[in-house]
């Protein structure tokens, strides 16, 4: 299972695909299930980039944990929750807000 | 300090409105990421994990109060609060928007700071002694050299595309408190029996995934020979050093493939060249640059003894702070002190605003407005006369900066790591965190003297693990952090890099198995004089290798 991520040209957020646009968490990110999506996604993300909408643009593993999308690595992780020694910081900052 | 001529601002300002008109078209789409990369680098502007980041270079970590105010004031307006203070003197701001860098870089500007060579394979900020103008053994003030080092090599035509990155360190004593031996160039500013002034060169150290000790090239070059000796080396490594291969083209490899002598004599070769051109320092602008780090006027305060005495009496804490945290000035009125950026639990080297313009305000009104920045991640009042020391003491209470472990467990190097950093392949400051909380006791702290504990995220090393007297490299096996312990390491005038002492930690393990070697240590110092590093060097590995692995030899 994969999933489309990258970070915003004009602020460098990280940002991950979902609902056809780049959303600022990972919860609801397209997931590909297969290679056929693999590939759709990895053209969406080079047309993006190609577009100066994203830079650094990667497909990730996950697994989805009580119906919400979670990266595998400890690197994605914590890109997609923020600074694990400041909870006030990145995504989870919002979160807990 | 140095101030800007007229033509530094020129070339700072063209700098901002050049970079700016990139960003503009970059955020425009006219110009690509691949065309745009290269540039954002040569301006310090980095990707990581969360967001960009900005390195702004301090050249040889030397600031005034009005830049530190500024700083904190970018950190507030641009950035989320806070910046991270580095290894190669300079600050990173973790946040900023690509889009509101042309707007910090103009307020940089405005205070003679920029970002320029903070990233790139080219001649990085040159560092100092961060005691540098006010350290008691000091021979000369390195900071002039580090300042016609900089105006030498900014925008070098020559040396701005190296094979890879070049660092250049300065000390002016022998106690080296500026690392030179783990540079690309390190120079040691000293004085020959006939009392002139001049350096010992040395070259190829680095640390990284193959870490070297510099080696000494020359024992004394003139201080007039300084550019064009070192443009020798340069120009010895921009034509040999390797280009094929990123990991292997740090001068330090060239040098080690090479060999000590033969690439000696090939710089001594290129130098006859120049050596006699125009790369002389005519001696009337090395003073002139000299005249710009004239230390301030240090009038006679002998009521300081008395100050201080009565201060002690009535404060142990002060005392404490006073023991570990400030240390003998070349007046014996004045003091140089060490404000600690490793509170006990806290991310090493991170300031927020207000305590960023605190210090400011401190340095302003006690410290002849000068601050430094060191490699070890702190900041440094250099001049402050001892009967101010309890009114700058109490003022640092209020923000949360008095805390006294200077160069005791507590002040650790470390890099950002997983936190933040695109590159690294663990975390560091978590556990950097958690050593500092299980040694919180300043006492303990103490008994255990003085220990430099230095953390990596990654082989790169940007935390200088090599280099402690206890090293952790943070790396990824099987998903998970595993943390490796050297031992050993020294980035002083007795350099050495660190042993790996066996397999690595977990997360969880590593504190427990820090606490057994400091542990293993104390049962067999000679006696509490005895060093960290002095004991490793005489009982050699074993004792800690049996201490945390012998009781796995014996289960298997």
């Amino acid at each position: 299972m994969k999933v489309l991520t990258a970070n915003r040209l004009t602020d460098g957020i990280a940002v991950w695909y979902a609902d056809g646009g780049w959303a600022d968490i990972v919860d609801n990110a397209e997931i590909a299930h297969d290679k056929a999506t693999e590939d759709r996604l990895e053209a969406i993300g080079a047309a993006a980039y190609a577009g100066n909408e994203v830079v650094d643009v990667n497909l990730i593993d996950v697994s989805v944990v009580d119906g919400v999308v979670e990266p595998v690595r400890l690197r994605e992780k914590i890109r997609a929750a923020g600074p694990t020694i400041r909870h006030d910081l990145g995504k989870q900052a919002a979160r807990a807000a | 300090m140095y101030r800007y001529d007229e033509f530094d601002h020129d070339f700072v300002q063209a700098r901002v409105a050049e970079f700016s008109d990139q960003v503009q078209r970059r955020l425009a789409g006219e110009i690509t990421e691949d065309q745009f990369r290269p540039l954002r680098l040569m301006n310090g502007v980095y990707l990581q994990l969360h967001a960009y980041m900005l390195r702004i270079a301090v050249p040889y970590g030397t600031l005034n109060s009005k830049q530190l105010r500024m700083l904190g004031h970018i950190a507030r307006k641009y950035d989320k609060g806070y910046g991270h203070f580095t290894t190669r003197q300079n600050i990173q701001f973790n946040w900023p928007a690509l889009s509101d860098i042309p707007a910090i870089l103009a307020d940089l500007a405005s205070v003679e700071m920029h970002a320029i060579q903070t990233s790139g394979n080219c001649i990085r900020n040159v560092t100092a002694d961060h005691f540098a103008g006010a350290a008691a053994d000091e021979v000369a003030d390195p900071r002039p050299y580090a300042e016609i080092l900089r105006q030498w090599s900014s925008v070098h035509p020559e040396f701005s595309f190296l094979p890879r990155k070049f660092k250049i360190a300065v000390t002016g004593a022998e106690r080296d408190r500026a690392a030179i031996q783990t540079h690309d160039i390190g120079l040691h500013l000293k004085r020959n029996a006939a009392g002139e002034l001049g350096f010992a060169v040395y070259i190829g150290g680095g640390q990284g995934r193959t870490p070297m000790v510099a080696k000494k090239i020359r024992d004394f070059l003139p201080e007039a020979d300084l550019l064009s000796y070192c443009t020798a080396i340069l120009r010895v490594y921009n034509l040999y050093g390797r280009r094929d291969n990123k990991y292997k083209a740090r001068i330090k490899i060239l040098v080690h493939e090479t060999g000590v002598e033969e690439i000696t004599r090939q710089v001594e070769a290129e130098w006859q060249e120049l050596k006699d051109a125009e790369l002389k320092l005519p001696e009337a602008d090395i003073r002139a640059i000299d005249a710009y780090f004239a230390p301030p006027q240090l009038s006679d305060r002998p009521e300081g003894d008395e100050t201080v005495k009565l201060a002690r009496l009535d404060s142990k804490r002060f005392s404490d702070w006073l023991d570990q945290n400030v240390v003998t000035h070349r007046h014996p009125d004045y003091a140089a002190m060490t404000i600690s950026l490793k509170g006990i639990g806290e991310v090493p080297g991170d300031a927020s605003d207000s305590q960023m313009e605190a210090v400011a305000d401190i340095a302003e009104k006690y410290a002849f407005d000068e601050l430094r920045v060191s490699h070890e991640q702190n900041l440094i009042l250099p001049h402050v006369a001892r009967a101010d020391l309890k009114a700058v003491y109490d003022a640092l209470v209020d923000i949360g900066l008095a805390t006294a472990n200077s160069n005791l467990i507590s002040d650790i190097i470390s890099c950002p790591g997983l936190d933040y950093c695109a590159l690294a392949t663990a975390r560091s400051i978590p556990i950097a965190q958690e050593i500092s909380r299980r040694f919180a006791s300043l006492e303990r702290q103490r008994e255990i003297g003085e220990l430099k504990l230095k953390i990596s995220g990654c082989i790169n090393a940007c935390g200088h693990h090599h280099v402690g007297h206890i090293g952790i490299l943070g790396v990824e096996k099987k998903g998970a952090e595993l943390y490796q312990v050297t031992l050993g390491g020294s980035a002083d005038e007795n350099t050495s890099v660190g042993e790996i002492i066996g397999r690595g930690f977990s997360s969880e393990e590593i504190t427990d198995a820090i606490e057994q070697i400091v542990e293993t240590y104390l049962g067999l110092r000679l006696d509490p004089q005895e060093k960290f590093i002095d004991a490793y060097r005489r009982v050699g590995p074993a004792p800690f290798k049996e201490a945390l692995y012998a009781g796995e030899a014996k289960a298997a």
